[in-house]
């Protein structure tokens, strides 16, 4: 065993540990943590590994996220079905913009990306018949429960959110040891040259979206499952930029960046909110900071300076 | 605090010094861990009673939860210089949830887990209700929301979720409706926002309305993202009586312009619209004359009446609004009147159920959940300044009069309070038959 | 209504967004095909803009129009200010590289946002228009001052056109566009150039919103629409392209008004953004874009 791969056996075993010895309160936020890095690893791979930046990684979140959502509230699917449909339809979301958005490139594709979700967030409205638009709706309790344990009781939660992130998170260090990762980090560095190479470029991109899109269903489900409430805000831009700000600030193209990202983002928040209301200022000049003084994210820099070895 | 009240603390002192050595400890350390608390009288639990409020500081909410924070201080003052709650005095927490759904649910969980509240309340946005609302279930937190919204009533939430302290949606809606089609016409244009909160407009008028002989002849549902309106005006049919407008955001007073632009001095239907149109605008700007002889849905009526009750004059001056519904240190800084008053009424709500559930703390929540459920009518007075109220504990919803009020002068007055009973409808959900 | 004035009326209205929009996406356009970073914080200089507008015709007594006009000469100096001090003391730390601006860009709109938020607070504020009239049409009314929107920023757009054109500074910014390295061999200070533009971008962001804020009020939120706006036009106009910038304008603008006239509001919001999206499908380069993005 490599010491990458035991590096991350450890975070996991780590995690797994702290469901017995957190506190009340950063127990119930780790789990949260768990499932939003999810789907910050989700965004890594198409931002951090294949370079290509998306502001649209909100849709397939909300993909997953209404997938389970609906199917609790009108098919009377109760969790692992859910989180099952959650993966698919994040991947077939993902699939289907891909085709179409991947014939632009850069900024371009920003946008379209961009366009395609403020679409799939207005179309959430426009069915506010079922979807209940802006206000969301609650899943029942009966729906969220799996193997007869209920996803409301703390531990349970916890375990929950742990295995989708565990499994997520494993995903993406194999796909950052696999050759498709290779091919798509010679993307990244190099679009053109990798084409000449003889490598089809657009396949392993779209390959990299769908998988990219079947996380973020996942964790979109989860959250969903775990946390019993579905609403658009969850589906609008701004869950675009956040997954961006959590895997800058771990550290894009690392496999740990995005969890380390998200929670320190969590607790920045959470600790300046308590001894000042202007709380975004706070967020705006740590995101100043770090992109001056540690442009490639705390773990891309800490890959850069000190562990090599970093995946 | 007052001054006064220090000769209490000593006496509180010697009281707890006088037991045992183990209890004086630990009277000792929760002062000490409250800096700034003077406690009443009872030294068995003298700490103060955490109530955590979770208030729109921040996002699109942040107008209402200005107000909300104020009238929520000017409450808890006032509580506290009555003696409290049980003897204990109160203590606001207060949390921004950004009027995020997912930042709500955090605070929720800090206010439970983190600072250990007794329960929560405040919030006012229905997105936000809804998404925290799960985990106060889960966390087995009362939790108190003052969001006019029909999700508590509808049965969609939990046992731990109550709204004592404002009127839902398709209460205020369904006892607009009989005024408006005796008074303004019976053919309506509905105007709203095409998201939830407009869809109960939509929903609960056009059943009301029908039900009154009348009819809705054109629904005008406007994107959330919209900033500007003149473009859906034409869509309003020409055989118009009435229109019915109900906007939020930050575009509102946009939207109130553009439609004064759009009728101009030519012929216009009635127009009636409820006042979260124009909450915390004043009615006198610029652009806004055409609103003369207009009328609106209130809340709780902006502007003092004339011969307003002692209790409405004691509430107005108690949150700092002058008789005008404006700041008393700023008169350009209008409240949303029709609405905070919520904040009030529920933590007298509070107060009185833990009163009548002898509440000493945590343990004690089902047995205040209980206390409120058996609440019924709450009579008008300085704990219920909008009014008379009737509770009903199995759909933890609150029942209240409602006014309608006519623009004259730039101002508004009340020309109609319609009866708690028009207001009412038949229950949807029996939160009580749940386990806690 | 019929038709006929309907029509009218979503070409009127379309007409005025995007006459404001035009001036807001060629500040981005600027500083995009100049520079070539994304400023995500163009929409919070939009809205500093209109903030700074209250403030100012709110301490300027006598006629609208007074403060107005102070308003037009103040409002936008002191944004460009403030976006010269961010170039200087943030993007070029940076060395413009594309994805550390967002990221700063998205820091710096935090902070401008919060910053509005706690001085000028969360209300939506209105300011006087400086002429007040309505033309009466058969059918319908209409703000006179609309109408006046529409040709104030197609003169502010002309003069932007004639300093890029007819002057030096237009040309060193021409020639930073087309290549920095050679423009700093012929010895213009490209340093300089791009916090100029960086300024200027931000100005005629502020520029849009003094002219809108008559008509929609001054709130601390407003900069996310224009952002989004400005972004899609700048795309579609094709990268760099100031003509292409004004024209997408046009087009975004009047198509915004005028779908809506055919389908139910959220509807045509919906076909409207995946039209836009499907012209960079299949044009990515943009309409009128001549490099490939």
């Amino acid at each position: 065993m490599s010491r990458a791969v035991g590096l991350h056996i450890a975070v996991l075993a780590g995690l797994a540990l702290a469901q017995f010895t957190l506190p009340e309160y950063h127990h119930g936020n780790l789990a949260r943590i768990m499932v939003l890095a999810a789907f910050a690893s989700a965004y890594n791979i198409t931002f951090g590994y294949a370079g290509m930046l998306s502001l649209g990684h909100a849709m397939f979140f909300g993909a997953g996220l209404y997938a389970a959502g609906l199917a609790a509230e009108f098919g009377g699917i109760a969790a692992p079905g859910g989180l099952v449909l959650g993966v698919i339809a994040g991947a077939l979301m993902a699939a289907v913009v891909g085709v179409l958005a991947l014939r632009t490139t850069g900024v371009s594709f920003m946008i379209v990306t961009l366009m395609f979700a403020q679409a799939a967030f207005l179309t959430v409205l426009y069915f506010g018949e079922w979807t209940r638009g802006d206000e969301g709706f609650v899943i029942a309790s009966d729906m969220r429960r799996v193997l007869g344990l209920d996803l409301a009781d703390p531990a349970t939660r916890y375990w929950a959110a742990f295995a989708v992130f565990g499994a997520v998170m494993l995903g993406s260090l194999a796909v950052a040891r696999s050759s498709f990762g290779r091919v798509l980090a010679a993307i990244r560095e190099n679009e053109e040259r990798t084409r000449m190479l003889g490598y089809d470029v657009f396949r392993a991109k779209l390959m990299a979206l769908a998988v990219s899109g079947a996380m973020a269903g996942a964790a979109g489900a989860a959250y969903a499952l775990l946390f019993g409430y579905v609403g658009a805000t969850f589906a609008s831009i701004q869950y675009s930029i956040l997954p961006l700000l959590w895997v800058l600030t771990g550290g894009a193209a690392t496999v740990l960046g995005p969890f380390l990202g998200t929670l320190l983002m969590f607790y920045l928040i959470d600790v300046s909110s308590s001894f000042t209301t202007a709380h975004m200022m706070i967020v705006g000049f740590a995101l100043i900071g770090l992109i001056l003084f540690f442009p490639k994210g705390i773990l891309g820099t800490l890959r850069e300076r000190v562990v090599p070895w970093l995946p | 605090m007052s001054s006064t009240t220090a000769p209490q603390a000593q006496k509180v002192r010697s009281a707890i010094t006088r037991r045992t050595a183990l209890k004086g400890l630990a009277g000792g350390a929760a002062l000490a861990a409250a800096p700034g608390f003077v406690p009443y009288i009872q030294a068995q639990s003298s700490a103060p009673l955490k109530l955590g409020f979770q208030v729109h500081r921040t996002g699109i909410g942040a107008a209402y939860g200005r107000w909300y924070d104020r009238v929520t201080t000017a409450a808890a003052a006032l509580i506290n210089e009555e003696g409290g709650i049980n003897g204990r005095m109160i203590e606001i927490v207060t949390e921004d949830d950004g009027t995020d759904p997912k930042r709500g649910a955090e605070v929720v969980e800090k206010l439970a887990s983190q600072h250990g509240c007794d329960l929560a309340f405040g919030t006012l946005f229905s997105h936000v209700v809804m998404g925290s609302s799960p985990r106060a279930g889960e966390l087995k937190l009362p939790y108190f929301v003052v969001s006019e919204g029909h999700h508590v009533a509808s049965g969609k939430l939990n046992r731990y979720t109550l709204q004592p302290g404002i009127t839902d949606v398709k209460s205020q809606v369904r006892a607009m409706a009989p005024w408006v089609s005796q008074n303004l016409g019976k053919k309506v244009t509905m105007i709203f926002p095409d998201y939830a909160f407009g869809h109960d407009h939509r929903d609960f008028f056009s059943e009301a309305i029908a039900a009154q002989g009348g009819e809705v002849i054109e629904k005008i549902a406007i994107p959330p993202t919209e900033s500007s309106f003149t473009r859906y005006f034409p869509r309003i049919p020409r055989d118009t009586e009435v229109i019915y407008h109900v906007m939020v955001g930050p575009g509102v007073l946009t939207f109130v312009k553009e439609l004064g632009e759009f009728y101009g001095s030519g012929a216009r239907p009635q127009i009636f619209g409820f006042i979260d149109s124009l909450e915390a605008v004043d009615i006198a700007t610029p652009g806004l004359e055409f609103l003369e002889g207009t009328y609106f849905w209130e809340g709780m009526p902006r502007y003092a009446p004339a011969d307003a009750p002692e209790y409405e004059t004691f509430y107005r001056e108690r949150v700092g609004v002058d008789a005008n519904g404006a700041s008393v240190s700023d008169s350009k800084d209008i409240s949303t009147y029709a609405h905070m008053f919520g904040c009030w009424e529920t933590l007298h709500v509070i107060k009185a159920g833990m009163e009548a559930a002898g509440y000493q703390g945590p343990d004690d929540r089902v047995k205040l959940i209980e206390a409120v459920e058996a609440m019924t009518t709450m009579p008008a007075g300085r704990a219920h300044p909008q009014g008379d109220k009737v509770f009903n504990g199995k759909t933890h919803q609150v029942f209240g009069h409602q006014y309608i009020s006519q623009v004259a002068d730039a101002k508004l007055s009340v020309v109609h309070t319609a009866s708690i009973e028009d207001g009412m409808y038949p229950d949807e959900t029996d939160y009580t038959a749940q386990p806690f | 209504m019929d038709f006929g004035p309907y029509l009218l009326l979503a070409s009127l209205e379309g007409a005025v967004g995007a006459a404001v929009l035009a001036l807001t996406a060629l500040g981005l356009s600027l500083v995009f095909g100049v520079m070539r970073i994304v400023n995500v914080a163009h929409g919070e200089f939009y809205m500093l803009g209109a903030v700074i507008a209250w403030w100012v015709t709110s301490m300027v007594g006598g006629h609208p129009a007074l403060g107005f006009v102070a308003a037009m000469v103040v409002s936008p100096l002191i944004v460009g200010i403030a976006a010269a001090a961010a170039e200087r003391l943030v993007l070029r730390r940076l060395d413009y590289d594309p994805e550390a601006t967002i990221v700063a860009t998205i820091g710096l709109l935090y902070v401008i946002q919060q910053l509005a938020l706690s001085t000028y607070g969360a209300d939506a504020r209105p300011v006087a228009a400086p002429i007040d009239f309505r033309v009466q049409f058969p059918w319908f009314g209409y703000s006179g001052y609309k109408l006046c929107v529409i040709g104030a920023s197609a003169v502010m757009m002309l003069a932007v056109w004639l300093v890029l054109t007819h002057t030096r500074v237009g040309l060193m910014m021409r020639a930073t566009q087309h290549d920095p390295e050679t423009a700093r061999a012929f010895a213009i200070p490209v340093d300089r150039v791009y916090a100029g533009v960086f300024a200027i971008g931000a100005m005629l962001a502020a520029l849009g919103a003094v002219l809108i804020v008559p008509i929609q009020q001054a709130h601390y939120l407003m900069g996310h629409d224009p952002l989004l706006l400005s972004f899609i036009v700048v795309i579609i106009g094709g990268l760099g392209s100031l003509r292409g910038t004004v024209l997408a304008a046009v087009i975004i603008g009047m198509s915004d008004g005028i779908i809506s006239v055919f389908f139910s509001p959220t509807l045509a919001k919906i076909l409207a953004t995946l039209l836009v999206a499907f012209v960079l499908v299949w044009r990515p380069a943009g309409l009128f874009g001549a490099r490939p993005a």
